[in-house]
């Protein structure tokens, strides 16, 4: 195409602008649209080739945070799609190999910013199957644990169908959703001191007890759910737009989700009942009475409903983990892996108990001593590998974890559930509309914390 | 440390304990000066040096670790001692099950038969063993296979199709380096599970650093595309035949790859009262 079938005018003076106007690539004109130009640009498109590859993203509202699509159009019909990701790689598995086996647990829980309980639950499980503790993890810390877990569960699928329902146009399962999710994060702070990355499952079990008033909350945080949750259904179940732009769209079958090695609910989605909670029970889990929702039309709707019914048995296991919550201690009894202080909250937010302050201040010259050692310097995890999956909001979420016998992991990998299930984005996308692409991605439930660590 | 007064008999203890922590760590120079200290000062810190001498230059049980480049830094025992606090006289040895031999059997009883069923496989596919793998390792309830490295696609197309193992999902491939291991720094860990017969297995891989090439597997298990592509990233480990072996978490221009031990980590150069923040792999540390 020549220079003067362009009729698109740059928006400022200086056409080395990078930010506005057209550029001669060795790819063909690059046009960059800031808005109010849609007009010029299509009349710049219809004059030149068909063939037009649109990067949508990384800073597009509609793809779940900082993921690029890379789309290549035949008007409104996508031939060809591919991800970019790493807007949002932090380097958290480098920066933890200079962390204690502790420490760590602050770092994983902002990967997924989403679901940090389970990336929390990821890496300690395989912390303490490399200290050969797993068994010793007391009752109460894995109930405390579990419970935890399906509440951020519920509050991840809340997130997720809240999302997708705004880039549908359905507002207010938007503002339902993030007001249902909020109420989850209240109860995250008054346990663990804060809404999100939380730092609460501790190698050994878990950093503080409940704290007073904790389980009254609870219970009237399930009846609330229980009389809210059927508003997602009656807004959505049956209603013709949202069926017309869910039914059919971004359908992956079993054979693709095998190759592509997806998990969760988009797997549960084509009618097999996969979830590690069932199949390979970890914390307890075999013990608890829940169902494995499936549906099998493998498409954007039955995963839409699969999350519906997840977030249900969810509260049915939550109700469970009140009834049998014991008091008991909630971190091993052995004194070289358990932190020595029970945290409290006192005036200025978090902190030691003023208890054990006085203890190791005012009484014992040891306990101070093991308190700094034990902080400090950290334990040491005998040396091995271990992989240790558990079911994530999203799917499978594994922690490869590596010690070589150091009080500081020798290398943590996370095989994450978003960065895993993005490779569909291909398989789900190409030739449907564009429209459907941010269906089809909204399904997946990518997010990019996760992804990119 | 302040220096011992010769003419005082008695020594504060805090004094000697804080002079043996010196000298772990402090220059051979700096340490003859230190042990100028009267022998009958305190008989525990001047039996030291003697002590330090004749110990035996290998230490009875497993091989000690070679010198691994994490254990450089500010402060610590170093030379094989593994003393983390100066005074302690540990000895770490290597217990890395990583880097021993094939686990011998028995094994635990779920993992006996699918050591046998992997045997079964490999030999209708007209192998053995012994060809495809340098070692088996069963460590905490998992087991590993360490492939040969030429064998890779083969093995993993066996994995995945024979009738008695099923692996049908490949969930991830990691790297991991350990520049100590000369010949082999770096690993490559494959997880593989089946949901035929509801069990994992690892497979893992070798290669050196002056040779980073590992058969892809992207072939048998398309899943293994970005991962694949996020160790070649972090690692610099090229995967022979992968349809697109970029970059996909760093730039692409991105010089190095992150994830190796000896990348330099860089620091912060703020200025505090004359002092730097030295990177993460300079700082004090206890292993």
């Amino acid at each position: 195409m020549s220079q003067q079938d362009v009729t698109f005018t740059p928006a400022g003076d200086d056409t080395d602008d990078p930010y506005a106007g057209v550029r001669e690539t060795t790819e063909g004109p690059v046009y960059t649209v800031t808005g109010q130009d849609w007009d010029d640009v299509v009349g710049a498109a219809a004059a030149g080739e068909e063939r037009i590859v649109v990067n949508m993203g990384p800073q597009h509202p509609s793809t779940h945070g900082v993921l690029r699509l890379i789309l290549e159009l035949d008007g409104e019909n996508v031939t060809e799609a591919r991800c970019g990701i790493g807007y949002l790689h932090t380097g958290i598995e480098k920066n933890m190999e200079y962390r204690t086996w502790t420490q760590g647990v602050t770092f994983v829980t902002r990967m997924d910013y989403l679901s940090p309980f389970f990336n929390e639950a990821a890496y300690v499980l395989g912390v303490e199957k490399l200290l050969g503790i797993t068994d010793d993890i007391p009752e109460r810390a894995n109930v405390i644990r579990v419970m935890m877990m399906e509440l951020n569960r519920i509050s991840s699928h809340l997130v997720c169908i809240a999302t997708g329902g705004m880039e549908m146009g359905a507002l207010t399962v938007m503002t339902n959703g993030f007001r249902e999710r909020e109420r989850t994060l209240d109860l995250f702070e008054l346990i663990t001191g804060l809404r999100m990355n939380s730092a609460y499952i501790r190698p050994g079990g878990v950093a503080q007890d409940l704290p007073p008033g904790a389980v009254e909350s609870i219970r009237e945080y399930l009846r609330w759910m229980w009389d809210h949750i059927g508003s997602y259904e009656a807004f959505c179940n049956e209603n013709p737009v949202f069926k017309g732009r869910t039914v059919d769209v971004g359908y992956l079958d079993l054979a693709g989700c095998m190759a592509l090695g997806i998990t969760g609910p988009v797997l549960r989605s084509t009618g097999l009942p996969w979830d590690l909670r069932k199949s390979q029970p970890y914390c307890g889990y075999e013990t608890y009475d829940f169902e494995v929702p499936t549906r099998d039309s493998a498409d954007s709707y039955g995963r839409f409903r699969i999350r519906i019914d997840e977030m249900k048995e969810s509260l049915k296991i939550v109700e469970q983990c009140l009834d049998r919550l014991e008091p008991g201690p909630v971190m091993v009894g052995d004194k070289k892996i358990a932190w020595p202080a029970q945290l409290a909250i006192g005036s200025d937010g978090m902190g030691n108990s003023l208890d054990h302050i006085r203890h190791i201040m005012g009484e014992s010259m040891e306990a101070l001593i093991h308190h700094f050692k034990l902080v400090t310097e950290g334990f040491r995890v005998p040396a091995g590998e271990v992989y240790v999956p558990i079911e994530s909001p999203r799917g499978e979420l594994g922690a490869h974890v590596v010690s070589d016998g150091g009080t500081r992991p020798w290398r943590v990998h996370f095989r994450d559930p978003s960065f895993n299930n993005l490779q569909a984005v291909p398989a789900m996308c190409e030739g449907s509309m564009v429209a459907d692409v941010i269906v089809s991605v909204a399904s997946l439930d990518p997010v990019m914390g996760g992804c990119d660590r | 440390m302040s220096d011992n007064d010769p003419q005082s008999g008695k020594q504060d203890p805090e004094e000697v304990e804080e002079a043996s922590r010196t000298r772990a760590e402090t220059s051979p120079v700096e340490e003859q000066s230190a042990a100028e200290a009267p022998a009958d000062a305190e008989p525990e810190a001047a039996a030291e040096e003697p002590e330090e001498e004749s110990l035996p230059a290998e230490p009875e049980g497993p091989a000690l670790p070679p010198e691994h480049p994490s254990r450089r830094g500010m402060f610590g025992a170093y030379g094989g001692s593994g003393d983390t606090s100066g005074y302690g006289r540990l000895v770490v040895r290597d217990a890395n099950p990583v880097r021993g031999g094939s686990t011998p059997r028995p094994w635990p009883e779920q993992l006996e038969a699918l050591g046998d069923d992997v045997s079964a496989a490999l030999q209708e596919a007209g192998g053995t063993d012994a060809d495809a793998f340098d070692k088996v390792l069963v460590d905490r309830g998992q087991i590993t296979f360490f492939v040969k490295r030429e064998k890779l696609a083969e093995v993993a197309r066996t994995f995945r199709d024979d009738p008695l193992l099923r692996f049908e999902m490949c969930m991830g491939v990691n790297g991991v380096h350990y520049p100590e291991e000369i010949g082999s720094e770096l690993h490559v860990h494959i997880q593989l599970l089946s949901i035929t017969h509801n069990r994992r297995v690892n497979l893992e891989v070798t290669c050196p650093e002056t040779d980073p090439h590992v058969p892809s597997i992207v072939h048998t298990y398309p899943s293994a595309n970005w991962h694949e592509r996020e160790t070649y990233d972090f690692f610099g480990i090229l995967f022979d035949g992968h349809p697109a072996l970029t970059r996909i978490q760093m730039p692409d221009d991105w010089p190095g790859h992150p994830q190796r031990k000896d990348y330099p980590l860089g620091g912060i150069p703020v200025e505090y009262k004359g002092a730097t923040i030295a990177p993460p792999d300079e700082r004090r540390a206890y292993n």
